[in-house]
């Protein structure tokens, strides 16, 4: 945009640190180390703010009212819309849904897109790396249309099988639905390579973005992908606030999914008009105040060049790498080239619920388990992992944290 | 006489007031779990699983001279350890007695929060299903 100050706000972990209260707790008597950034990230002080300060002063439904506080409380809500769309660089606000996650974003596509076009004989393609919330709704679609569902390998390091997913590639594929960076292994995929692929098969591409924007800016247009699905809460937002993004055309193409308020034009008892996008998607009440907080998130983001955030996850990603391979005992589970900011290990056959139960003594948060990924653990005939996930507030000390706390672990357990 | 199940807690509690630390009480648990007979193979079956979304643990419980007896399993150690304690407290008891105890033993040594139900670790629903089994089997008895 012409005239936009482009002046970042200097990248300083600790000044940085500040700004999320959370970060300053203790937890068992100890400084809490958050490393469970994947599951869901910590708040900037600008996000809490803002959404006390909509509950305090502005709160009113919207799209409805005719009164001043209903008008405002529209204007801030289609903001954050107008908003997400220039973070995306989508071509329009049109194209931003809000849902309640990545997950009913899922769930919508599988829904519309999928009960509707699907047919007989077509074939959706995802991989052995997905999250359930990109298998289920797809298992139930199918099963539903008749539609088969085909699994892209992965190697040990945790890598798409590029030449397999080619060969599963053919003209009944209609979707391949995939994860971007996965959650239980970090992993980042070659998702513009992908996409060209599916387009020359004519084939749809939804991305699961749940972990690849809290690492990363995700261009929709530049990526030319046809569904982006991700959470608020994962980015610094609050939680029970998802994004779908998908193309205009194929949005409108889309019968509604759920019924209700909102998502009208017209209703009598004989016949029903639906609204234009994206409220064609939104039936009911959506969430308001989440929504207009969402939108502090993503100018806490602006303020910082990407660029930065993203070389000090990999700094502190590479410093965790180097100094837990001296652990007694540890396997890391998932070796892809290219990471976001996830390390996944265990100590030799040690359960991973032990370690995780021993580092929360120490104030230490971790997931431990099968991530949501119980496929891909069976791939690795696994139980599950501990995994460390780290995001931009994280420092060199909360390594140093980690690394003691796997030692003292893999002293006792092993 | 064999002791009673409170008997048994206050014993428990006794032994969890040496540590000063918390690294000293889960080595001992640690201990606990290692040094548990795991369930013969026969038992464990699918139909002696209880759920829990990150451990497992396997139960078997038969009567014995009118006792409950248990017997258990885990693939998570410290779970084990826990169970461990929980076999000791629980069997070769008087099944109605297992029904109705009164388990405050794991409060008091610091382990409430390894039966939160956010926990996942299987253990809330052991302690369930072995108060079933023993009211099942005080009907038998």
């Amino acid at each position: 945009m012409s005239g936009k100050v482009t002046s970042f706000r200097k990248f300083d972990v600790e000044k940085i640190r500040n700004d999320f209260p959370v970060l300053h707790r203790e937890v068992n008597g100890n400084p809490l180390v958050y490393l469970d950034n994947g599951a869901s990230s910590q708040k900037p002080k600008q996000v809490i703010d803002r959404m006390t300060r909509y509950y305090e002063h502005e709160h009113a439904n919207i799209h409805r009212g005719v009164h001043h506080l209903s008008q405002r409380a529209t204007d801030s809500y289609e903001q954050v819309r107008e908003a997400t769309c220039n973070y995306l660089n989508a071509a329009s606000s049109r194209e931003i849904l809000f849902t309640r996650g990545t997950t009913e974003s899922i769930n919508l596509v599988a829904c519309s897109w999928g009960r509707h076009f699907l047919k007989e004989g077509d074939e959706i393609i995802i991989s052995t790396m997905e999250h359930h919330s990109n298998i289920v709704p797809w298992q139930m679609t199918c099963e539903e249309r008749g539609a088969k569902l085909k699994v892209i390998p992965i190697s040990k390091a945790g890598e798409l099988d590029m030449e397999a997913f080619q060969n599963l590639l053919n003209e009944r594929t209609r979707l391949v639905s995939l994860v971007h960076v996965s959650n239980a292994l970090g992993t980042i995929n070659p998702v513009k390579e992908i996409i060209n692929l599916a387009h020359q098969c004519n084939a749809l591409v939804l991305l699961d973005g749940a972990q690849a924007l809290p690492h990363m800016k995700v261009d929709m247009r530049a990526l030319d992908v046809d569904f982006y699905a991700f959470s608020a809460h994962k980015m610094l937002g609050p939680t029970g606030l998802g994004i779908l993004y998908g193309k205009e055309s194929l949005l409108d193409s889309m019968p509604p999914y759920q019924g209700g308020g909102e998502m009208i034009e017209r209703v009598t008892f004989e016949k029903t008009t639906y609204n234009e996008l994206p409220f064609k998607f939104e039936a009911g009440t959506p969430n308001i105040a989440d929504t207009i907080a969402f939108g502090s998130a993503l100018e806490y983001y602006d303020e910082f060049d990407q660029d930065e955030l993203i070389a000090h996850e990999q700094d502190l990603l590479a410093y965790a790498g180097q100094r837990l391979s001296q652990v007694d005992g540890i396997e890391f589970v998932g070796m892809a080239r290219d990471k976001a900011g996830v390390i996944s290990f265990n100590l030799k056959d040690i359960h991973p619920f032990d370690v995780g139960t021993i580092l929360d003594q120490m104030g230490i948060a971790v997931r431990t388990g099968h991530h949501c990924t119980q496929p891909l653990m069976d791939f690795y005939g696994i139980v599950g992992t501990v995994r460390a996930s780290f995001a931009f507030y994280n420092n060199q000390t909360d390594v140093d944290a980690l690394v003691d706390g796997v030692e003292k672990a893999s002293a006792i357990l092993l | 006489m064999s002791s009673s199940i409170d008997e048994i807690q206050d014993q428990v509690i006794e032994e969890f007031q040496l540590f000063d630390q918390w690294i000293e009480k889960y080595e001992y648990i640690i201990e606990l779990g290692k040094n548990l007979p795991g369930l013969d193979d026969q038992y464990m079956r699918d139909e002696n699983l209880v759920p829990g979304c990150q451990s497992r643990v396997w139960l078997h419980a038969e009567l014995k001279g009118g006792k409950a007896v248990y017997a258990a399993d885990s693939d998570a150690i410290i779970t084990k350890g826990i169970i461990a304690l929980l076999i000791r407290v629980l069997s070769e008891q008087p099944p109605e007695k297992v029904h109705e105890a009164e388990l405050y033993f794991i409060d008091r040594i610091g382990l409430k929060d390894h039966l939160s139900s956010t926990r996942s670790n299987g253990l809330v629903s052991m302690i369930n299903k072995m108060r079933t089994v023993a009211r099942d089997l005080s009907k038998v008895a």
